[in-house]
């Protein structure tokens, strides 16, 4: 098991948000986990990357079986889990390719790889870059500095790309684009589904998963996981709506 | 991150690599000013009597003056008595005639400085004039300048082998009067760089001064003169280094630059003089006037400074847009940490028609540092046409520290475009979080968090030392997260 999240609850700013949640995901699988707005869903992305502004008051996270809640936000990063932000920030005068490099060798330096070096990490990039259909231009600007709602959610899985996590967590990535742009960011998620990296797909719509096709999913709502279930239950979702699903789990 | 924000106090941990001192015999003249010092010090220069006349006009003038105080500065009053005037590492003879004649203490030192004056090992493309207390140790590459015909050497040498140049220009840009420690570095000054472009040469190397203060209880007076003339180009970079003392050093410099029709000068200067402890103790006060005089048709003045050491920086690099066309430049990033205080900023005169100038101004701030960017945009009436540019950015770290602008624009021509821009941010939680997120350590994110805000300015430094001015911006603002 990859990522096992016991009994979890979640405090922001003194009121808890997560509320005793359950979720276990396998190597290699894709979790989609849907609700309406409020129920916590971009509280759990967040916590898992290690927000310290987030507190836990209870309950257990194991990743790779080591408890995830003593590490540091940037000791998550370098052990493979990546957060493809809902709304990334702006880093004015720091280039793409400048976090993207550091990010890169921090991440080598912490499981003993030597750092990767200049030209061949540039050759490596734009590998990447031409693989999510991004410009190359995208690379020297600064990071998400003066980017559209689209290109910041391009930049975030073009940055996956680049950094080969073990667990991604894409906290809302389709919110905002276009038809196009949906198209491009989950082509890019499944290039990227090679049987042993796994994701958790946060979304508030169905939209996404008519083109990244889930191994399981949850509905969150409460603060809890309400229901499970394989990909059609995205569908029921889609046609029924929150509120039905929500009155048969209480039921 | 809310739980570390608390913390900054305790994270504050400035380490400054430059405070060693060296050991060295020195020749010291007893603390105190007068006008007798004021001949001593010419005359073991054995400056010519312009010179000396010059030195002790200054002096009259300076004791009728009173220090300045309208600086946003908290300051120590200065003992102006009890400063020794004059230092110098004892020499044999007259001087060293080459390097093997140079004290191998003095060698040493810039070595450990990271400037090294051997010739095997000395930086490529780059003149270097060492400044060790009052006296240039030596100047390296200077006869390959030569056969380009320009001329760089200390400011004593100057005086005795060119002194038609210096006394033809010294005192015209900034004049014996122009103010309080200006004044008492005209009566005083001991060393400096000088540095002539004949017409139409483009100087083949990037020059450089590297000043350091070694010996107690002194303070450096250097004096710098660049001239430029007609359609010549020079790029200049100064540094500057000091022991850690628990006393304040006062450095109170002159810097004149000229350009003469279609000259440029590129003035760049590296500040890491010795900020002072985390709580405040030692220092120094660095208060200079720099000023540069765009005096032919179309000429340029760049000044670039990385401001990171010093507990008092005190200084306005500024530019007199006299001819027309000429075009004055000003990029600007200071540094404050624990105590420190700075009150820097720049002051472009148009005088001419067509003249332009912009100013960038980065200013950090952490502990509880204070930092205040003050400047003048100058339009006479007869500059038809002129424009101005300036942006203030300021980033604030923690809570306890303070960031200031004080734009000042007179502008007695309506034919001018004057633009001002200024933010004052933060480094927010969420570029701290999202670096944080993509594996980088803390310390990593605030340092490329940091040198993108200072991007506009680093670009402008000569390439040599762009990377030393990060690497020092690391170092200055070690543990100051928030």
């Amino acid at each position: 098991m990859l990522l096992e999240i016991k009994n979890l609850h979640v405090s922001v700013g003194g009121t808890e948000i997560i509320k005793g949640l359950n979720l276990a995901i396998n190597a290699g699988e894709v979790h989609a986990i849907m609700g309406p707005n409020g129920s916590g869903k971009s509280t759990l992305a967040q916590t898992l990357a290690g927000r310290a502004d987030f507190t836990v008051t209870g309950g257990a996270i194991i990743y790779k079986g080591e408890n995830l809640l003593e590490m540091e936000a940037d000791e998550r990063a370098r052990a493979g889990l990546f957060l493809g932000f809902q709304y990334p920030v702006e880093i004015p005068g720091v280039s793409n390719v400048y976090l993207l490099k550091a990010a890169l060798n921090a991440r080598r330096k912490a499981s003993g790889q030597p750092e990767i070096d200049s030209v061949e990490f540039m050759r490596f990039v734009r590998e990447k870059a031409a693989l999510m259909e991004l410009d190359q231009k995208f690379l020297a600007r600064g990071v998400n500095e003066g980017f559209s709602g689209g290109e910041k959610k391009r930049n975030e899985i073009f940055q996956m790309a680049v950094l080969e996590p073990d667990f991604a967590v894409l906290d809302e990535t389709d919110s905002g684009l276009d038809i196009d742009a949906l198209k491009v960011v989950a082509n890019g998620v499944n290039k990227q589904r090679d049987g042993k990296r796994s994701f958790l797909l946060i979304t508030h719509y169905q939209r996404l998963l008519g083109y990244i096709q889930p191994d399981h999913v949850h509905v969150l709502a409460g603060g809890q996981i309400v229901r499970s279930g394989d990909k059609s239950l995205a569908l029921e979702l889609e046609e029924h709506g929150y509120d039905d699903i929500l009155a048969t789990a209480k039921a | 991150m809310a739980s570390k924000q608390t913390d900054v106090k305790d994270l504050v941990d400035r380490k400054y690599r430059h405070g060693f001192i060296t050991d060295i015999d020195a020749d010291t003249v007893p603390p105190g000013l007068d006008e007798s010092v004021i001949r001593l010090i010419s005359g073991k220069k054995r400056e010519p009597r312009f010179m000396l006349d010059w030195r002790l006009k200054a002096f009259e003038h300076w004791l009728t003056m009173r220090e300045p105080n309208w600086a946003k500065l908290k300051l120590e009053p200065i003992d102006y008595q009890s400063i020794s005037y004059y230092s110098a590492p004892k020499r044999p003879t007259d001087g060293p005639k080459s390097l093997d004649e140079v004290d191998p203490k003095l060698l040493e030192t810039y070595d450990k400085l990271g400037i090294p004056l051997h010739e095997r090992a000395r930086l490529a493309g780059v003149a270097v004039d060492a400044v060790f207390d009052s006296v240039s140790v030596t100047t390296t590459f200077k006869e390959k300048l030569a056969d380009a015909g320009v001329i760089f050497c200390s400011f004593s040498e100057a005086v005795l082998e060119h002194p038609e140049l210096v006394e033809r220009y010294l005192g015209t840009v900034v004049p014996q009067r122009d103010n309080y420690f200006a004044a008492l570095n005209s009566a005083v000054f001991s060393d400096g760089s000088f540095v002539y472009v004949p017409k139409g040469v483009r100087c083949p190397m990037e020059l450089s001064t590297y000043f350091r203060i070694n010996a107690a209880n002194t303070g450096q007076f250097e004096r710098t003169l660049v001239i430029a003339d007609e359609g010549s180009h020079v790029s200049y970079l100064e540094g500057c280094t000091a022991p850690q003392r628990d006393e304040n050093q006062l450095h109170a410099a002159v810097v004149e630059l000229i350009a003469e029709k279609d000259a440029e000068i590129k003035y760049s200067t590296v500040q890491n003089w010795y900020p002072g402890d985390e709580e405040g103790r030692g220092g120094i006060y660095n208060f200079v006037t720099k000023r540069g005089d765009c005096r032919g048709d179309r000429s340029k003045i760049s000044w670039t400074q990385v401001e990171a050491g010093s507990a008092i920086t005190w200084k306005y690099p500024s530019c007199v847009l006299r001819g027309n066309d000429s075009v004055g430049e000003f990029y600007s990033v200071a540094v404050t940490n624990n105590h420190q205080q700075a009150d820097t900023g720049t002051k472009m005169v148009h005088i001419g028609k067509n003249t332009k100038s912009t100013i960038i101004s980065k200013g950090i701030s952490a502990g509880r540092a204070q930092n205040a960017y003050r400047g003048l945009v100058k339009i006479f009436p007869t500059a038809d046409n002129s424009r101005n540019y300036t942006q203030c950015d300021s980033l604030l770290m923690g809570n306890q520290c303070g960031a200031h602008t004080f734009p000042y624009m007179e502008i007695k021509n309506p034919n001018a475009i004057v633009e001002h821009e200024a933010t004052t941010s933060k480094i927010s939680e969420d570029q701290l979080f999202y670096c944080l997120q993509r594996g980088l350590t803390e310390e990593d994110a605030v340092n490329m968090i940091v040198n993108g805000f200072c991007k506009e300015v680093f670009r402008e430094l000569p390439m040599e030392f762009a990377v030393e001015a990060q690497n020092l911006m690391n170092v200055s603002l070690e543990g100051a997260v928030g």
